[in-house]
């Protein structure tokens, strides 16, 4: 089974950066808030590997 | 017909209170079936005996689990007798989702057919969030079992189908008895027996019995007095419950709210039970003023804003229900045995209290009637509390999670479960994890001290410690054929019965050319296999192949060694 990814994955990662914020452009933080969370489960269903998802939220964890 | 609130102006309102559950009664010109006495009290010899009398068994409380665990008794030829503090059966729907386990168990107890027969079957369902709906579903049925995956039931005609076979039982000469009206005051136990003083409406006598079954519900008294109390509090709420006659045309569906307009910040439930009568749940929270909650002004505009302005209906029965998700550490105590609501409760998410009741019984009995005739140890009996214990926790568990999901407790959890359910209006991946209770199916019973060995190339849906998947089987299924004493199935290879301990094994020969479903079920790829099959349809051991001796020592360990 694949280990979570800890290496930089994302090409042009300063293009990614500016589309996630501009997904919030105008949302109060409860809407932002919400979208995150819609965000997360949508990206955590594509990624389904049981293990990777417990590794992404114990590095999730560690770094705040 | 009396609609809506006017029903109130015309009638008083009746309070009573039973355990666990306080209710309010319309009185109605027609009797219902729970306003008639099914066991009244009669004046019984023991009541004059001296020296007092004594019974094998006597079981405290004639709900659906006590009934069950007297029928179970009295086909396996013990005497037993059941005390009931009432007469009658239960008052409202209470308990009103049987899944297929718990079918499954009252057929083998003979009494699942007219409950089938009168049950709605039902597949579908919609969940809505704020005000709309979100999506709706079709649990399509897996083929090829006997019993439906769960059939919508008043309890009290639950209730009365097992009276029915009771006398049914009376009839055929079995020692089975209710006393209606008798109320367990007061238990001494004791090392060999428990002593019961036992109030009537003719004054109070006592009796001995060699072993006691506490089916005596959430509050139960016999818990009680033998100062076994719960201990911890995982979670506590409340909900009306009303059971509503209605002329509407709603379909044969279950809907879910979470956060509806008429019950803000909490959920909603409608279910559709026989009879015309629709079985409204909603969720008042566990910090109200239950007496305020009750009264019409209040209820009324609920179901109003709910079920629409046009929307006729009458109400049948309404009550406040307090859950707490908790069980007792051990539910055998020397002689005293808990089933059903006094051993444990969960929340009402997923049907998980009368149906685990009588996995409860299907559990316990087989063990009581090999102990009550020597032919096991009295530690038998503890691995009732083991397995049932360990089923007991993942419902609760199960439970847990859906009033975590139904209730958040957490700004946080609120955001994840608001974003679960707005997902899940245009995604399916989001709808597994909407949680409106995950309905009852039997736990393994995984690690137990009686199982023997397993198989690993055999099925995995029919690993040890399962019960028995239902199949076609020759003119009819499976399990009609399996249960109440331990077999042996003989899938393709020629085996004998085995016998220790005065317990026989007999075998069923099953040839699987003709079996498709038996096939995919309990061979998979293998050519033959034998399982060792429980009383109570549960897998205790299973081979490609099998001599004597080696089915003969799994036997002797499903009986407890």
């Amino acid at each position: 089974m694949a280990d979570l990814i800890t290496t930089p994955n994302i090409p042009n990662a300063d293009d990614f950066y500016a589309e996630l914020l501009a997904a919030h452009d105008g949302l109060e933080d409860a809407a932002s808030n919400a979208l995150n969370a819609r965000l997360l489960l949508t990206l955590s269903n594509h990624i389904g590997d049981r293990k990777i998802l417990s590794e992404a939220l114990e590095v999730a964890r560690a770094a705040g | 017909m009396l609609r809506g609130d006017r029903r109130y102006g015309e009638r008083g309102l009746k309070t009573g209170a039973t355990a666990g559950l306080s209710e309010n009664k319309w009185e109605r010109p027609v009797k219902k079936i729970f306003e008639i006495p099914m066991y009244p009290y009669a004046r019984s010899t023991d009541q004059d005996a001296s020296p007092r009398a004594r019974h094998p068994v006597v079981i405290i409380g004639a709900g659906p689990v006590g009934l069950a665990a007297a029928i179970d008794l009295a086909q396996q030829d013990v005497p037993v007798l059941v005390l009931d503090d009432n007469d009658r059966v239960s008052t409202g729907s209470r308990a009103i989702c049987f899944s297929k386990r718990c079918l499954e168990i009252a057929d083998r107890l003979g009494a699942a057919k007219p409950m089938v027969d009168k049950g709605v079957l039902w597949n579908k369902g919609k969940v809505f969030f704020g005000d709309r709906e979100v999506y709706d579903f079709n649990l399509l049925p897996e083929e090829g079992h006997k019993m439906p995956a769960f059939i919508n039931l008043q309890q009290y005609y639950f209730e009365e189908y097992m009276v029915d076979r009771v006398k049914a039982l009376q009839a055929e000469g079995k020692e089975i008895e209710i006393r209606g009206k008798n109320k367990v005051a007061a238990i001494g136990t004791h090392d060999t027996h428990v002593t019961l003083e036992i109030d009537t409406p003719e004054g109070s006598y006592n009796l001995d019995a060699d072993w006691l079954i506490a089916c005596d519900g959430a509050g139960s008294p016999t818990r009680r007095m033998l100062g076994k109390d719960f201990v911890g509090r995982v979670f506590e709420d409340n909900f009306l419950i009303a059971d509503v006659v209605m002329e509407a045309d709603f379909p044969t569906e279950r809907w879910f709210w979470f956060d509806p307009p008429f019950n803000k910040g909490q959920s909603a439930l409608l279910h559709k039970q026989p009879d015309g009568v629709w079985r409204i749940d909603l969720q008042l929270g566990w910090d109200i003023d239950k007496e305020k909650e009750m009264k019409p002004e209040n209820i009324i505009p609920r179901l109003k804003a709910m079920l629409g302005d046009d929307v006729a209906f009458e109400l049948e029965w309404v009550s406040i229900y307090t859950f707490q998700c908790r069980r007792m550490e051990d539910f055998r105590h020397g002689r005293v045995l808990f089933a059903g609501d006094s051993a444990h409760q969960v929340s009402p998410f997923g049907a998980r209290g009368a149906n685990s009741g009588l996995q409860d019984t299907d559990n316990l009995c087989w063990k009581l009637k090999l102990v009550i005739d020597g032919k096991a140890d009295e530690s038998l009996l503890d691995t009732y509390s083991v397995e049932r214990v360990y089923g007991a926790d993942e419902n609760i568990l199960n439970s847990s999670r859906s009033t975590d999901f139904i209730t958040p407790k957490s700004t946080v959890s609120k955001l994840l479960r608001d974003a679960v359910l707005d997902l899940s209006e245009e995604n399916r991946f989001a709808r597994p994890l909407v949680n409106s209770g995950r309905l009852s199916v039997p736990c393994v019973y995984d690690g137990s001290s009686l199982n023997g060995p397993d198989e690993g190339q055999l099925p995995e849906c029919s690993r040890v410690g399962s019960v028995l998947k239902d199949a076609p089987f020759e003119d009819g299924f499976l399990l009609e054929k399996i249960g109440g004493k331990f077999q042996i199935l003989a899938i393709n290879c020629a085996i004998q019965p085995v016998t220790t301990n005065g317990v026989t094994a007999e075998v069923v020969q099953i040839s699987t050319p003709d079996e498709a479903m038996i096939s995919v079920r309990y061979l998979g790829k293998a050519k033959t296999a034998v399982y060792l099959i429980r009383p109570d349809q549960v897998i205790a051991a299973r081979w490609l192949t099998a001599d004597s001796e080696t089915l003969t020592t799994a036997l002797k360990q499903a009986m407890g060694g």
